[in-house]
This record gives structure tokens, C-alpha cells and sequence, in this order.
């Protein structure tokens, strides 16, 4: 059983409150100030944003077959067994490549820090497997809660199929990027409340993989075809010594 | 003489304050991190320290591995005059890449961890390790020289021995990394603008790359043969004019014909600047390239070097709109480089012009006749100067 999390902006009422606990987890200040800051960074790793009367919760989606893990030269990113795309900070270098491949721009950076800056996004409590995540613990209308990814899917079109009106016939997560392991739903058009429309479908390692599963190719056939012309040419000036002639007279 | 003085003056000037300029930027670096000294983002994490330092410096630096097939395997040896300095320009290149990562890398000494820590899914771990191997075999191209200089002559042939197995797995290495650098960026879809996302950027870097590295031979033979008062390899250069004509074609076709097919040049239609950055990089794309078909452009140094120029903008402007005009719409910021950026990044290509000054000046790289001859240096002049009074 991988481990997801079904967030339903139909029932949240934007109290902010897994921000908090959130922030409370990662050890990071949580004040009025950080409250308000409608966007995640390095010091807020979920942000309820407000779109007029609704709100949405911003976290890492925790992509099936992530970008970010697929990218990181050093496997500092890891798409875990049990559902969460972890960080470990120890491997990492900070080259950002993540950051830029990230869909959905998830991972932050601490870029004030001088001597050991990091990535930071969310874990999904990878901490603490057993029990549902935090912010799925504390969240009072059960907006977020977490879960199986299948069950998550059943009850999500469960309460689509209870009230039709009240949603928008989709599931956010389903198709995007080939599957994530956070689901969403609305009540309008996904990019009505900050999710974006123009994420791809397919599995976003596989355009990558496309052109890097040629190498082998590339350096077996490349080695023959050079050491081949090579060969071939070397041999025209032994003739060309043995004949006399003098090629490299020229010089 | 006295006319240039001035002129030396003049630069030593200007490279006087680029230099502490990126000293100052530097100790902002240090200091304050990359928050003090960029303007990258959470947005906007890769600015012009990887779209112009590492995107543009490992693709100028192609001539290294270009000019090394030309002449070692494909064996066209009337060539040699300048593979020196192309593999010279590389090394330096390549060096200068690996400062620039040690700015932008948050965590610097961490730059070996991709030697031990694999994750084979990833272009850019595959970049690193080529890039690490490439800039050895570089080095191993161009140590003969050092060799050379302090006679050790011994050392020389045994290196020579195995030389050909060097260049070969340089062109591999180089083939691999030149076209991943464009691989870097096929995960950006969605992300990166239609009017540059290609699944070709691979190739399409490839092909660049060897022009590339064509033009900046012929722009470095003008200017050494300026700052050196050497003769121009004039009937040499005018082949490889030749060849980048070919090259360049090639890569125009192909782009146009990538874009046609994605039906991409409706994005053209679009207000912005992207289409406006778009239809510039075509323009020094395509206009150098017919120019180059003009006997008389090939003909003229001044028109060539201009020629080639236009070329080498268009190179850049290409893939500073892949890393940063093709990125900024998705990432809903405008990221405008900090001063300090500016100045680390003007910092490292003086750095690299002095270098290349220092090393042309101290060690054999432009004689580039085998050295059992030592006399030949100057009667190959002569006779370039000779054949090119006959013309082409
Ligand atoms: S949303 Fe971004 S950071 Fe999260 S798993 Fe997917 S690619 Fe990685
Ligand atoms: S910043 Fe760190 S986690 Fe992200 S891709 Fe680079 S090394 Fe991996």
C-alpha cells in the first residue's frame, strides 16, 4: 500500500492550520507574517492560497515517476516504496537541476544559506509511515486526507458522484505526468485555482530516456566508425611510406 | 608602435576592472551566498551562470574535439596549424566551465559527489562524468605541448603512442556531452516555450556544437593573428569557412524544418519576447550562413570575421533563449541577471583571453609543424603566404 494523499479544495476553509502543523514538523518558524505569504519556500513547505472565495493547498505532488528524482545527478531525490519522493541532503549538491524540472515547481532552496544550503519541499511525513500525515491529522473538514492512492481515487469519485454540483468532473493527478501520488479536486477548472493546465500527460523521465538509452549505441558504433577511419587512413600513408612517394613530403 | 599603445592600454583597463569586479562578486559569493549574489529564484533557479557559462562556454570550447577528428582521424593534416590552439581553447574552456559550476553550485565541494553517488537516469550525471573525462583527455591532447617545451622527449613519444586512442574517446566523450547539454532540457516540457522544445534538441545541440566550434577557430586565427602579428592560415581558414557553411546549413534546415513540423510557428503570432528573440537567433543563424556561400564574404578576412561573429551571437543568443527567454513564461517571474553575475561571468571569459595570451605567448602552440623539423614553423608561413598569393 503506497501511501497518497487526497486534498479536496471543495471542503477546505482555508484555516490554514496544516500550514502550521506543517512548519511545526520542519522546525520552521510559523508566524503572521509566514501565514500570509500565499506562496512555498524554503520556509514553507504547503501554502493555502486564496482564489476569491476558494482556497488551494500548494505541496509537492509526489509524481509516481518523479521529474526531480529522475534528474538529480546524485539520487538525492528518491521516489520511496511506500509513496513520498524523499530528499537526501546529504548527497546533495545544489545544482537545481530539480528545481528547473520540477512540473509543477515544488522544490525550493534555502538561497540565503551560505555554507549548507539545501533543497526543501514536502516529505509527506516519510517520518512517520504508520500514521496519516500531519496535515491530513490536524485538518478539520477532511479536505486532506491521507490514504491507498487506489481507495484515495474510489472515495474522491464517491463524493463527485454524491455532489455532482459541487465539482468539477475530474481528478487532479490522475493523468498529470503519468500519475501523481497527490489527487485534487475543485469545484472549477483546475487552472482557476493555481494548478497548472499545462502539464503534460506522459511520463516526464521517459522524454529524457528517449535520447540516453541511445549512449551505448553511441559509444560502441562511435569507437568502431572512428577506429575505423582512423585505421583506413593510417594505412593509405604506410602504403604511401612504403611506395615512397613521399606524403608527408608536403610538409 | 605608438598608435597601439594606447590601444593596450585601453584594454588592460577594461580588463583591470572586469577583474576586480569578479573579485568583488566573488566575495559577495562567499559571503552572502546565492541570495547575495543572484537573482535565481525558486522560480528561476538556473540563470546566465549555467545559460551563458557552462550552455555557451562548453559549446565554444567544441573546436577542441571538432578540429582533433579533422585532423587526427579523418587525417587532413594540412589542418594542423590549427588544432593547437582549438584544443588549447577547449582545455581552457573546459577549466573555465568547472569555475563557473563552483559559483553556481550551492554546495561546490560537493562538485565529485556525482563520481560516487550515481544515478544513471540523469543527463546530468552523465554530463558530469563526460565532462570530468573530456577535460582529462583535454588535457592529456595538450600536455604533449608542456612536454615539448621542457624537451622531455621521451615522455613525448609514449603519449604520442597512445594519442589516437585518446582522440577517439575525446570525439565520443565530446559527441555524448555536446548533445546532452540539449538533453538537459527535454524534461522541461510544458515548461520549456514550443518555439524551442524539441525532441531534437539533442541533435540539434550536436550540430551547433560542431559549427561552433568551426567558427571559433576561424574568429581565434584572426585574433591571434592580430595579437601575435602572425600570418593568417588564410587558405586554411578559408576551407574551414567552407566547412562551417556546409555545418551551418545543415543546422538551419534542420531547425526550420523541427519548428514546421511541431506547427510551432504559430507562436510567432504571440506578443512577447519570445518571438522577437526567436526571429533574431534565426537571423544570425540564416544570414551568416548564406553569407558564407558569397565567395567574396570568404574571400575577405574583415567580412569573414564579421561573418563569423554574427555566427557565434546567434550561437549564444540560442542558448540563453533555451535557458532563460524559453523558461521565464512557465515560471511566471522575469529574472534579469544580477550585477554580480554579470561580473563573475565577464570575469571568467577575461580570465580565459589572458590565459590563452599567457599560454600562446609561453608555450609551442602555434608551431605547429612536427617538431623533428624545427625550422618548418617558418617555411610553412612562407608557404601559406605563398599559396595564398596563388589563391584558392
Ligand atoms: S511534484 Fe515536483 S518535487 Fe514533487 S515529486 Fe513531482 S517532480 Fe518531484
Ligand atoms: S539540487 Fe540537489 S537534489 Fe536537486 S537535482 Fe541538484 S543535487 Fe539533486
Amino acid at each position: 500500500m503506497a501511501r497518497a494523499i487526497l486534498y479536496d479544495s471543495v471542503l477546505c476553509v482555508g484555516c490554514r492550520q496544516c500550514e502550521e502543523t506543517c512548519s511545526e514538523r520542519w522546525k520552521l518558524p510559523y508566524t503572521e507574517k509566514i501565514a500570509a505569504e500565499e506562496k512555498t519556500s524554503a520556509h514553507k513547505i504547503t501554502a493555502v492560497r486564496t482564489h476569491g472565495e476558494r482556497f488551494s493547498r500548494k505541496l509537492c505532488m509526489h509524481c509516481i515517476d518523479p521529474a526531480c528524482a529522475s534528474v538529480c545527478p546524485v539520487a538525492a531525490l528518491q521516489k520511496t516504496e511506500a509513496g513520498p519522493v524523499v530528499y537526501l541532503e546529504d548527497r546533495c549538491m545544489g545544482c537545481r537541476y530539480c528545481m528547473t524540472a520540477c512540473p509543477f515547481q515544488v522544490p525550493t532552496y534555502t538561497w540565503s544559506e551560505i555554507l549548507e544550503p539545501k533543497v526543501a519541499k514536502c516529505d509527506m511525513c516519510s517520518d512517520r509511515l504508520k500514521e496519516p500525515t500531519r496535515c491530513s491529522e490536524i485538518c478539520p473538514t477532511e479536505a486532506t486526507i491521507t490514504g491507498d492512492r487506489d481507495e484515495l481515487i474510489a472515495k474522491a469519485r464517491e463524493r463527485m458522484k454524491e455532489s455532482p454540483d459541487s465539482y468539477y468532473p475530474a481528478i487532479y493527478g490522475i493523468e498529470e505526468v503519468g500519475g501523481t501520488s497527490v489527487l485534487i479536486l475543485s469545484a472549477v477548472p483546475f487552472d482557476q485555482i493555481g494548478f497548472s493546465k499545462s502539464i503534460p500527460k506522459e511520463n516526464l523521465p521517459q522524454t529524457t530516456w528517449a535520447a540516453l538509452q541511445h549512449i551505448p549505441n553511441i559509444v560502441v558504433s562511435g569507437s568502431v566508425l572512428m577506429g575505423g577511419i582512423y585505421w583506413l587512413n593510417n594505412r593509405k600513408e604506410e602504403v604511401a611510406r612504403a611506395e615512397g612517394e613521399g606524403r608527408e613530403g608536403v610538409k | 608602435m605608438k598608435l597601439t599603445m594606447p590601444k593596450i592600454t585601453f584594454w588592460r583597463v577594461v580588463f583591470a576592472v572586469i577583474m576586480m569586479s569578479g573579485l568583488a562578486a566573488t566575495y559577495i559569493r562567499v559571503t552572502q551566498g546565492l541570495a547575495g549574489s543572484s537573482n535565481l529564484s525558486d522560480e528561476f533557479p538556473w540563470g546566465i551562470w549555467i545559460g551563458f557559462d557552462i550552455l555557451c562556454g562548453v559549446g565554444l570550447a567544441a573546436g577542441g574535439f571538432t578540429l582533433a577528428a579533422i585532423v587526427h582521424i579523418f587525417n587532413l593534416r594540412e589542418y594542423k596549424p590549427v588544432v593547437r590552439p582549438a584544443i588549447l581553447t577547449a582545455f581552457l574552456g573546459y577549466s573555465l566551465v568547472v569555475v563557473a559550476l563552483m559559483f553556481d553550485l550551492g554546495r561546490p565541494w560537493r562538485i565529485w559527489h556525482p563520481l560516487i553517488m550515481w544515478n544513471p537516469r540523469s543527463v546530468m550525471f552523465e554530463v558530469g562524468w563526460c565532462v570530468t573525462l573530456y577535460t582529462t583527455v583535454l588535457f592529456l591532447e595538450f600536455f604533449p605541448l608542456v612536454l615539448e617545451r621542457f624537451k622531455l622527449t621521451k615522455a613525448h613519444k609514449i603519449l604520442k603512442g597512445v594519442m589516437p586512442l585518446i582522440i577517439i574517446a575525446g570525439v565520443i566523450l565530446s559527441t555524448l556531452h555536446q548533445s546532452s547539454l540539449g538533453s538537459l532540457y527535454l524534461i522541461m516540457k510544458g515548461k520549456l516555450h514550443p518555439l524551442w522544445y524539441s525532441p531534437l534538441m539533442p541533435l540539434l545541440f550536436y550540430i551547433s556544437a560542431i559549427a561552433v566550434g568551426l567558427g571559433m577557430t576561424i574568429f581565434e586565427s584572426w585574433h591571434s593573428s592580430k595579437a601575435f602579428g602572425r600570418q593568417l592560415e588564410w587558405p586554411l581558414i578559408q576551407k574551414l569557412s567552407r566547412m562551417l557553411a556546409v555545418v551551418l546549413s545543415l543546422y538551419v534546415v534542420m531547425r526550420l524544418f523541427d519548428v514546421t513540423q511541431r506547427h510551432a510557428w504559430v507562436y510567432l503570432e504571440q506578443p512577447g519576447w519570445e518571438s522577437k528573440l526567436f526571429m533574431l537567433e534565426m537571423a544570425l543563424f540564416i544570414v551568416p550562413a548564406l553569407l558564407l556561400y558569397r565567395e567574396k564574404t570568404r574571400q575577405n578576412p574583415t567580412g569573414l570575421y564579421i561573418t563569423v561573429v554574427m555566427f557565434l551571437l546567434g550561437f549564444v543568443t540560442n542558448r540563453l533563449n533555451i535557458s532563460l527567454t524559453g523558461m521565464e513564461a512557465s515560471s511566471g517571474v522575469t529574472y534579469i541577471p544580477k550585477w554580480t553575475e554579470v561580473a563573475v561571468t565577464f570575469s571568467i571569459i577575461a580570465g580565459g583571453f589572458a590565459i590563452f595570451r599567457l599560454a600562446a605567448k609561453n608555450l609551442p602552440v602555434f608551431e605547429a609543424a612536427e617538431h623533428e623539423v624545427p625550422a618548418a614553423a617558418n617555411g610553412s608561413r612562407g608557404e601559406l603566404a605563398s599559396v595564398n598569393a596563388t589563391g584558392d
